[in-house]
């Protein structure tokens, strides 16, 4: 696949935000506990008129903005919180951007790593010539049941990809692989509100065994170290499982920084891995290297090495570090009627 | 928008999800909804598609405190007259709270309503500022 890249990319976070002090002042815990123990200072929380579907449209416009979307021949929108249970997103993406009809397309759901097997499956499409160009979507308006542990972190974010030819690409894809399992540290029955998880099994069983071996896999086929990467972003669930990653794989704090976005917007689920590669792009060089590893509960991770290219210097800023900047607080009340906690009878 | 039903809102979708109205070349006007026939030149008008850009100035707006049944959980919100670049006026809902009469806006893709808990969701575009 090393004959394909990201030909454009978007990102997209709401402006609301909630912080975790109070969060756990309503739930009587002490806020320093909490904040320090997540190292999460807050998180983004979605518009009482946003969903998966409209912050998958914002983020695929950015990612396709001067370009011309009807060669967008697939799209892939990975979620855990797709709007309907039977309709897919990816056909009001395609509409919203301009794509349709000419194209395929099909919503993925891997807990939190959908966006990521939905490039690779786009990156497949474009290689093998069955596709001119691919848009892969991962996006989430997550749920934390009230009280329970993933509210802390629980938020909403979208970042969509534009595979395209290696020659049109602001950062070539130089290697992909996978690591999976059938690993239960998460899941939402059908039909049900909110997930269940298996407290400290989400640790060492599921995301860091299949983020190091996924890492590792991949440095290993590529004949890579980790110093030869400018840059490393992990999945984020909180702001502490990517850094201990981060190290056990041998990166160090100035490769991962700048992809560490969950300690100022919480776990966005399918776009956190995705939002970091987005941040990274906006700061990176020609030549720099990306490595990026996402992980899913139920199991598994995906890594990445991508290379920036000459044409990453004529991309323009993609309006993430707005949307991280340019934000509005909430309290717990006003934070439970954007979550739909509080019901008018 | 409630029971718009979904034909209705799907006959629509080009419009509520792009802004695509028309142009008449012959006399430089563009039309937001789309009009096929130019009002001003006629049989000589010649009418084609043309996707808006999305971007305009708030010309006049009111904040409905009172919302009719359906948009009860989303009060207070906004709701503008916007004089896009092109040049038509739509009215359509603000995102933000603070808005001023001149604020340039850009239209931004968000849920317009429900069928109830279990029909369709009705997306379309609203406006945010740019301010």
């Amino acid at each position: 696949m090393d004959d394909t890249g990201i030909a454009g990319y978007g990102g997209y976070v709401p402006s609301l935000r909630i912080e975790t002090r109070e969060i756990a002042r309503i739930w009587g815990e002490d806020p320093d506990e909490i904040e320090n123990g997540l190292g999460v200072r807050q998180k983004s929380v979605p518009d009482l008129d946003e969903d998966t579907a409209t912050m998958s449209v914002e983020a695929a416009r950015r990612a396709t903005d001067g370009e011309d979307s009807s060669r967008i021949e697939a799209i892939y929108v990975g979620s855990e919180s797709h709007p309907y249970a039977v309709k897919p997103t990816a056909t009001i993406v395609g509409a919203a951007i301009g794509a349709t009809p000419g194209m395929t397309a099909a919503d993925y759901e891997f807990a939190c790593k959908a966006g990521t097997a939905a490039i690779q499956t786009g990156a497949g499409l474009v290689s093998s010539g069955v596709a001119d160009r691919a848009l892969a979507v991962g996006a989430d308006v997550s749920q934390g049941a009230p009280g329970d542990a993933l509210e802390y972190s629980a938020a909403a974010g979208a970042a969509a990809f534009l595979l395209g030819d290696a020659d049109d690409a602001v950062a070539k894809l130089e290697g992909t692989t996978s690591y999976t399992s059938d690993t239960p540290d998460f899941w939402r029955r059908e039909g049900e509100r909110y997930p269940q998880h298996g407290e400290r099994f989400t640790g060492k069983p599921a995301y860091f065994k299949h983020t190091i071996n996924a890492g590792q896999n991949l440095l290993g086929e590529l004949d890579r170290a980790p110093e030869d990467y400018s840059y490393a972003v992990f999945h984020q669930p909180n702001g502490k499982f990517p850094v201990k990653a981060a190290h056990q794989l041998g990166f160090t704090e100035e490769q991962y920084e700048a992809g560490l976005l969950s300690p100022e917007i919480g776990n966005t689920y399918s776009a956190a891995s995705l939002l970091g590669l987005v941040a990274v792009l906006d700061e990176a060089e020609p030549d720099d290297r990306i490595f990026v590893t996402s992980f899913g509960s139920g199991a598994g991770s995906d890594a990445f090495s991508f290379r920036a290219t000459e044409k990453i210097e004529e991309t323009g800023d993609s309006k993430l570090r707005d949307d991280l900047t340019d934000v509005e607080h909430l309290d717990y009340a006003m934070y439970a009627r954007h979550k739909d906690k509080i019901q008018e009878e | 928008m409630t029971e718009m039903g979904a034909p209705r809102f799907w006959r629509n979708i080009q419009q509520r999800y792009r802004l695509t109205g028309t142009r008449c070349d012959t006399c430089d006007t563009t039309y937001f909804p789309p009009r096929q026939l130019c009002p001003e030149c006629r049989r000589e008008g010649d009418v084609e598609e043309q996707e808006l850009n999305g971007t305009g100035t708030v010309v006049t707006y009111t904040t409905v405190h009172e919302p009719s049944p359906e948009y009860e959980g989303d009060s207070p919100y906004s709701l503008a007259i916007v004089e896009l670049d092109e040049g038509p006026r739509v009215t359509a809902q603000i995102v933000d709270d603070e808005i001023q009469v001149g604020d340039e806006v850009e239209a931004c893709f968000r849920r317009m309503g429900e069928g109830g808990g279990d029909g369709v969701i009705y997306y379309g575009f609203k406006f945010r500022s740019l301010d």
